[in-house]
Parts: structure tokens; C-alpha cells; sequence
């Protein structure tokens, strides 16, 4: 998701409710109906309305799952007489470690004790849990501690104002005598209680309007390294942490579909007959996607998809070929675009000494999480009820409601933990989510039903970074500056076509220029357009966005510029930096660390790169060594600025994380399509980096005061240009097709 | 045809097609969730269980292949060497999405079974079948020895 979503006016979800045609409500509401479940060893439970997966759900070891408590000042903290604290998250946990930030945030101003903190997912609620960037409950474009940031801490504040006013109550004493600390309120009279004994008397204070918050010098957690390890570490180290795969329903079937062949095939005809006879196989039904081939579990509808004939029509996408559309964009890039940015310097540029004309290539990318697409949709009762990674909820709760043409309030999303994203699971067409939809009532409901991509379909489903092209022709002049600078873009907007396109401004999606037009440079001379060609494959934002592309053409094109002029790269990029203290900071801080300048062993370069994405600042310094042709990535010393540094040690994560998932992409990413199909498929083809390719990693975090931005994405646009930086520094050749596979300067 | 199997120390019959791959008896029939589905082409390591002590990728092993074999999956882990392992995971917060880590554990774990004080290079080669798309592999490695260091204190 994007950042620049924050031009959502607040009225959002009514906007894209009205544009889908979705109801909130029907009246007058149907009366809930007690549900059984079979809760595995504690026996049956009885609940009303809304089923959890297992009772598992509910006492997960480590600190993930739920407690229920008296004090419940507001949508995001329970304080409970069992003495534990609950932290209510309405942010989807994908690995980010946002869950363990969201947590210490109320931690912090609560003054609880980090042990006795729980954490749950939020349900699927826009009023309550909406991103304060989006106007829209979701998690994307690294957002998700920087606009919690207040709300979380005023929330714990909330309570701890509660539980203070409790105990001056009780005690007799001014609430400003009353101290707290690891869950406990003590008084110098010696009084003393623990938040679970104060929980009930505190339920019965008002919560005050604006509780004071903290200054920096009093936290506990924010900022204070390995103060709050991770939440969901033991579950996932012990094989518990539930993920959408894992939820089991009385009942619950698999289904698989045989998706389209290649991007905007249709369906013809299917006989069904020989996959009917595999056993298992229960269901063989038409969807919106395809053939759905439902079975008593995952294998064997496998094996009846395998025994499916299906006849498809893939007329109208055929020519769709990654080659001649390459050749096509480059062709284009040669042309003027629409305008994102206009020379601002009035005075006629100063004659270029050099140019430097070069043309970039980049290749579509497919996110590839670990953990396969999948959703699990229940039609009951005249309710709808799905459970998977859902990263929008309020996309995901739309479209679910149009797939099932249920009002909003009869449909119940169960957001559980995910096997990663990347941006892969928050999109406006919540494909995974309304295929398990279509699927559920294909089989009218008759039981919940978990569709299941395998890796095949996950990676040929498009929703892929789109493939890129930039032409940039830039000078130097006699006194080394950059001249001039013309910059065109070609590749499909990821937002048009769909509710996001009114972040369309003027004909320029400003997720294919960010990076270029926002430059952290000062470079008034920039003139830059963008061509956006419409194909049939479905293009999505891949971790940082716009910045996959931009910054590797600004930092590599930088690069040579520095070296045109005879500077240093870090000199010369320090020249350009006057209106941008931070990435300069990080830049140095980065060249420091690194030992910028100093000799290296025969056969290892250095290369740098700076970027801002997201708000934050990030520099890499990337050692390279090449033998017999081939390069290694050794080190890269990282520095970041993200303002106060939540938890440096996932902070610390995050930027080991970027640098790893861009090397993976910098090495071997690449879709092709031939003949309208994806030809990569599975991670034989599709390569992702394995342990001995990943390069020691160094993290040096920048002490701020400045409100905090995210670290999701902003990890990953520095490290391919610094890596290609320093393949030129090794005389390699400046590398302008990605990857580098293509090059011949990675085993292939 | 049934096939006969001992997971995690406890005997089970397994009545269905002795093809359907290990991964999804372990998952479906069994109810262990915690071994993951990645590729289903020994490609990821996800489903990485230990037989007899070797680790084996579940998702292209025809269940009739581990008849009357131990069979371990992340949930069975008990030796000192599996607990040290899964204690430096969480002691170095290792996980980030998780999905990959049980896999990522078995191996480890399979790893210092045999070698208590593996190289680098031994690391490499053990853990090279197991994909992490959050790359963690740098916390993985200080993991493995960090818990080969336990195992030797």
C-alpha cells in the first residue's frame, strides 16, 4: 500500500462502498444463532455468533492471544483482573514485527509489565481500526507504528490514567502521589496493587480526554533495544502460530482451482467426469476464476484438478510476450511521456560537458511469499465468514460482502497471521478472499471451504511489480554539476483500473515516478515523463513500490555522474544533498561504518546508495567481490533514519530482511510471459536467495526525535544500486537490465 | 493398502492412496499444522520433517515411503539439541513471518544432531534447502551457533 493513500478523504469506506455497490446493513438485524464447535481436547464449546478457528485461537503459549478484562477504556487495551494486559492490533502481522511495536506502545505509557502483555488481531472494523494514513483499516506502505504511534500510546495512557484514579480513589490519596511500574500502583504510604486487582474499580472511572504522554526520556520499551523481543516468536519457533492453512472447521474442505492458463484466458467448456472419480474429490464447480475442484483435503484436489480436462480460449492474450513488450517500451521510452515534473531552474542550463544516455530495464516480479495464497470462506446461516492473512480488511470485507451479496454486518473477517506479503495480499480486488467467496457458494454453503493456491498458481497469478523501462540522458558541466536531467518512465500504473485510481493526478500515477520527482536531490533541472501502457496482467505493488525501480536508476545514474565528474560518490552526492539533512546524515553514517574510502582486499569494491521512501532515510554500503566473472555480495552496512526508533532490534530485522528480499530480486527475480502465461512458476524457476548467498549484514540506526516512519519497505531500494555501483567499481559493466542473471554476473 | 507410521512416537494407520505425499498425511490426517506447504518440489524446505534423524522434504515423499520409520515433526521435537535450537531462535528473535521456520528449525536441529560445532561452510550446506523470503538468514546462522555454544556449555 501506498503512503500517498493518505489523500483518502475520512469518509473513505462509504466512497468504496457506494463505488461497489455494498450495504453495511441489512434490518432488521437476524437474530445470532449458538453455534457448536468441536474444540479439539477441550471438548465442545458453546459460544454465540461468531466461531473462532479452535479453541487453540484463544491461549496461544508466548505472548499472542486473548484476555478478557474489565478495564476496557478504548477499541485498543483490556486490562484484565487475571493481572494481564491485552493489546488489541489492528495492523496485520505479515513478519514485520508490527504486532511486538503495537504492543509496546500501550506498554509504554501503561506502565505494565512486558510479561503479563497479550496481543489479538482486530476484527474487521473501519470505524474502530482504520490506518489514520488511509482512512481505511489496512497495513501497507510502512505506515503501520508511524500512525499508531499516538493512538496506541494515548491508549495506554487512557488506562493507566484509569488505574490511577482507581487507587487514589481507594487509598484516599492525589492521584499525582500514586507511582506505576511493571503492573503494580504503589503509594509511599505503602500501599500497593497489581493492575488486575485495580482492573474492576478502574472500569468504573471515566477515561480522561487527553492523557499526558510520556517524554522521550521516560520510556521503558520505545527506543530501549531488546526490551520487547518479538510476541510471536515462540509460537513460530514451536510450530503453534496458526496461519490460514491451518485452521480447521468442522467439516472443512480444500478446493483448488484450475486458474486461466495465461493472463485473460476464458473458459470454453470442462468435463469434469475423470476428476469426479478421484477420491476425495467432492465438488466440481464454475467460478468467476475458473474450474474449482473441491475435496476432502488438499491433496486429492490436487489429484482431481490433475484428472480435469478443461478447454480455455487464450486468443485475446497470445501476443502477450515480456520480449516484444520490452522492445515495445523501449521504443517508447524514446518518446516524451505525460510530464511529472518540470525543469523549476529559470535560468538556461550550462553547457553539458558529458552525457550520459542510458536506457533501464526491469522484469515483472512476483512477490512470492512462503506461504501460498489461500482463504477459508464459510456461507452459513445467512452469514458469511472467512479467515486468512487479510492485510485490507476493509477492501477484503467489501468484496467479500459484493462475492456473497451479503450486507457488511453478516460478514465476519478472521484476520490471522501470514506467511509473508510484500504487498501480495493487500490489493483492490482481494482476489484470494472473493475466489474463496465464489467457491463457497458454488457449493451453497454446504461447508466452510479453505481455496488453496498451490506455488504454480501463486506465481502465475500476475499482480506482479510490473515490468519497467527508464531512458534518462543527463550532463555534466565543466565545473562538474549536473546540467541537465530528462527522465522517461514506461510501465503500467498499479493504480488504475480500480478504486485507487483517483490518486491519478493529472495522468501520473505517483507510484510509477516516486522516487524520481520526490527526489532526496536537488536537482531543479529535472525533467521528467511517464508513459502507462495497460496490459492484461494485473500489476500490484512488490515491497517499496515505485522505489523497486526509481532509485536504481537515480543512484546508478548519480554514480556515473559522479564518476563523469571525477568525484567521489559520496562527495558528490553530499553536493546535491543541501536540502536533505537526513539522507545525508545516513549517508555518512553509512560511508563511516562502512570504511568509505579506505583500500579494500584485492577483487572487493564498494558501492553506495541513499533513498527515502516512506519517510525514511536509508544509505547501504554494499562490498562486492567478483571472481571468474561472478560477483558475491560480502557485507552491506546499513543505516537508517526512521525518526525515534520504536524497536531497534526489528528495526535491525527489517533492514536485514529488505536487504535479503532485494538481493533475491537483484540476483535471479524475473516473470516472463510467453504466449500470455507466466513462464516462472515455482522456486526452481522463480529463484529465491538461499543462506550462503545472503551477505553479512550490519544495521546502524540513527538516534532521532523525529516522529517515526516505517520500516517495511525502505530497507530494500538502496541495495541494488549499491551492489551495482560497485560491480562498475570492479570494472564490471554498468548494469542497466535486471536481474542480473541477464548479465551473466550471477550463476543462472 | 494401509501404511503404518510412527510420528512423533506415535503409531498410526494411514488408510488412504500410499502415494499422497507425507506433507499432507502429517497436515490433513494427522492435524500437525506445524510443517508447512511451500512448493510441493523439495524446492523451499517448508516441510522439512526428520526420518530417522535425516531430514526429508514431506511434500515429494509418497507416505508409503516412511512405513515403519520414525517419523518427527516440529511438534515432536524433544532431544536437548531440538530445544536448544528452538531457545536461540527465540532468544535472537529469529522469525519474522515464521512460515518457513519450522522447516528451517528441523534442519537446524538435524544439523547439530550430527555436528555439534558446524563451520560456516557446514551451515551452508545443511540449511542451502531452506528458503526464508524475509531473509533471516543472518539471525538463522547466529542461532545455530548460538545453540551449538549452549549444547557445548
Amino acid at each position: 500500500m501506498h503512503s500517498l493513500m493518505n489523500r483518502f478523504h475520512a469518509d473513505e469506506q462509504r466512497r468504496l462502498m457506494k463505488l461497489l455497490g455494498v450495504r453495511e446493513s441489512s434490518a432488521p438485524l437476524l437474530s445470532r444463532r449458538v453455534f457448536l464447535q468441536s474444540a479439539g481436547a477441550t471438548g465442545l464449546v458453546i459460544g454465540f455468533g461468531w466461531l473462532a478457528p479452535t479453541a487453540a485461537d484463544a491461549a496461544l503459549p508466548g505472548a499472542e492471544g486473548a484476555a478478557a478484562g474489565p478495564l476496557a477504556p478504548n477499541a485498543f487495551v483490556r486490562v484484565g483482573t487475571d493481572n494481564l494486559v491485552t493489546v488489541i492490533c489492528k495492523h496485520h502481522e505479515m513478519g514485520q514485527g508490527n504486532t511486538t511495536g503495537l504492543a509496546s506502545l500501550v506498554a509504554d505509557e501503561l506502565d505494565a509489565d512486558w510479561s503479563l502483555v497479550r496481543t489479538e488481531y482486530a476484527p474487521s472494523d473501519a470505524k474502530l481500526y482504520s490506518n489514520l494514513n488511509f482512512g481505511l483499516q489496512g497495513t501497507g506502505g510502512s505506515s503501520a507504528i508511524a500512525n499508531s504511534f499516538l493512538q496506541y500510546r494515548s491508549a495506554g495512557a487512557t488506562a493507566r490514567a484509569m488505574l490511577v484514579a482507581a487507587a487514589a480513589e481507594e487509598w484516599h490519596v492525589p492521584s499525582g502521589e500514586i507511582r506505576t511500574a511493571k503492573s503494580t500502583l504503589t503509594h509511599a504510604s505503602g500501599r500497593r496493587a497489581t493492575y488486575g486487582e485495580m482492573a474492576m474499580a478502574a472500569s468504573r472511572q471515566a477515561p480522561p480526554d487527553n492523557p499526558p504522554l510520556k517524554k522521550a526520556a521516560q520510556f521503558t520499551f520505545i527506543s530501549k533495544d531488546r526490551s520487547t523481543p518479538r510476541v510471536d516468536s515462540p509460537s513460530k519457533c514451536n510450530g503453534t502460530a496458526m496461519y490460514t492453512a491451518d485452521v480447521k472447521l468442522p467439516g472443512l474442505l480444500t478446493a483448488v482451482i484450475a486458474w486461466p492458463p495465461g493472463f485473460g484466458a476464458k473458459l470454453v467448456s470442462f468435463d469434469a467426469t475423470d476428476a469426479k472419480k478421484v477420491k476425495g474429490v467432492t465438488d466440481v464447480v464454475e467460478v468467476p476464476e475458473g474450474v474449482a475442484v473441491v475435496a476432502t483435503g488438499t491433496w486429492a484436489a490436487f489429484q482431481g484438478r490433475r484428472a480435469l480436462k478443461v478447454q480455455w480460449d487464450e486468443s485475446s492474450s497470445k501476443d502477450l510476450d515480456s520480449d516484444a513488450l520490452l522492445a515495445r517500451y523501449r521504443a517508447q521510452a524514446t518518446q516524451p511521456g505525460t510530464p511529472f515534473t518540470k525543469p523549476t531552474t529559470t535560468s538556461a542550463p550550462p553547457a553539458a560537458v558529458k552525457t550520459i544516455e542510458a536506457v533501464y530495464e526491469f522484469p515483472f516480479l512476483a512477490h512470492a511469499t512462503m506461504e501460498p495464497m489461500n482463504c477459508v470462506a464459510w456461507l452459513h446461516d445467512g452469514t458469511l465468514e472467512t479467515w486468512s492473512g487479510h492485510q485490507f480488511p476493509s477492501f477484503d470485507h467489501m468484496l467479500a460482502a459484493k462475492a456473497a451479496a451479503l450486507p457488511m454486518d453478516k460478514v465476519k473477517l478472521h484476520t490471522l497471521v501470514s506467511g509473508g506479503s510484500f504487498g501480495r495480499r493487500a490489493n483492490v480486488w482481494s482476489d484470494f478472499t472473493v475466489a474463496a467467496v465464489n467457491v463457497a457458494k458454488a457449493i451453497d454453503g454446504r461447508a466452510p471451504v479453505r481455496l488453496q493456491f498451490s506455488r504454480e498458481d501463486d506465481t502465475g497469478a500476475g499482480l506482479y511489480r510490473p515490468m519497467y523501462v527508464h531512458a534518462v540522458k543527463a550532463g555534466i558541466d565543466a565545473q562538474g554539476r549536473i546540467a541537465f536531467w530528462e527522465h522517461t518512465v514506461v510501465g503500467q500504473s498499479i493504480m488504475a483500473g480500480g478504486p485507487m485510481a483517483m490518486m491519478i493526478k493529472e495522468g501520473i500515477d505517483p507510484t510509477s515516478v516516486e522516487g524520481v520527482d520526490k527526489t532526496v536531490y536537488d536537482l531543479p533541472m529535472l525533467a521528467g515523463t511517464l508513459h502507462s501502457p495497460t496490459l492484461a496482467v494485473r500489476p500490484l505493488w512488490w515491497r517499496s513500490v515505485g522505489s523497486t525501480h526509481t532509485a536504481y536508476v537515480m543512484e546508478t545514474m548519480i554514480d556515473e555522474l559522479a564518476a563523469a565528474a571525477g568525484r567521489d560518490p559520496v562527495t558528490f552526492r553530499l553536493s546535491l544533498l543541501g536540502k536533505s539533512p537526513r539522507a545525508a546524515g545516513v549517508l555518512k553514517l553509512a560511508a563511516d561504518k562502512a570504511g568509505w574510502g579506505k583500500p579494500r582486499r584485492a577483487g572487493v569494491a564498494q558501492g553506495i546508495a541513499v533513498h527515502e521512501s516512506f519517510g525514511t532515510f536509508v544509505a547501504q554500503v554494499a562490498d562486492v567481490s567478483m571472481r571468474d566473472g561472478k560477483i558475491k555480495v560480502e557485507r552491506v552496512v546499513c543505516a537508517v533514519d526512521c525518526g525515534v526508533p520504536v524497536n531497534p532490534d526489528v528495526i535491525r530485522a527489517q533492514m536485514e530482511g529488505c536487504i535479503g528480499y532485494g538481493l533475491s530480486a537483484l540476483y535471479y527475480s524475473e516473470i516472463e510471459l510467453k504466449d500470455g502465461r507466466a513462464v516462472q512458476r515455482n522456486f526452481d524457476t522463480y529463484r529465491a536467495l538461499r543462506i550462503h548467498e545472503m551477505p553479512r549484514v550490519e544495521v546502524h540506526i540513527m538516534q532521532s526525535t523525529e516522529k517515526p516512519t516505517g520500516v517495511g519497505e525502505p530497507g530494500l531500494p538502496p541495495l541494488a544500486p549499491a551492489v551495482a555501483n560497485a560491480v562498475a567499481k570492479l570494472g564490471g559493466p554498468r548494469v542497466r537490465r535486471l536481474p542480473l542473471t541477464r548479465s551473466g554476473l550471477v550463476e543462472t | 493398502m494401509s501404511v503404518t507410521l510412527n510420528i512423533n512416537g506415535t503409531r498410526r494407520e494411514f488408510d488412504g492412496d500410499p502415494d499422497t505425499p507425507l506433507l499432507w498425511v502429517i497436515r490433513e490426517e494427522m492435524g500437525l499444522t506445524g510443517t508447512k506447504y511451500g512448493c510441493g518440489i523439495a524446492q523451499c524446505g517448508a516441510c522439512t520433517v526428520h526420518v530417522d534423524g535425516q531430514t526429508l522434504r514431506s511434500c515429494s515423499a509418497p507416505v508409503s515411503a516412511v512405513a515403519g520409520r520414525q517419523v518427527t515433526t516440529i511438534e515432536g521435537l524433544s532431544s536437548r539439541t531440538a530445544k536448544a535450537v528452538q531457545k536461540a531462535w527465540v532468544d535472537l528473535d529469529v522469525v519474522q513471518c515464521g512460515y518457513c521456520q519450522s522447516g528451517q528449525i528441523m534442519s537446524a536441529t538435524a544439523l547439530l544432531e550430527k555436528k555439534p560445532k558446524p563451520s560456516d561452510t557446514d551451515i551452508d550446506h545443511a540449511m542451502a534447502g531452506n528458503i526464508c523470503r524475509c531473509a533471516t538468514y543472518q539471525r538463522i546462522r547466529a542461532a545455530i551457533h548460538a545453540a551449538s555454544a549452549q549444547l557445548a556449555g
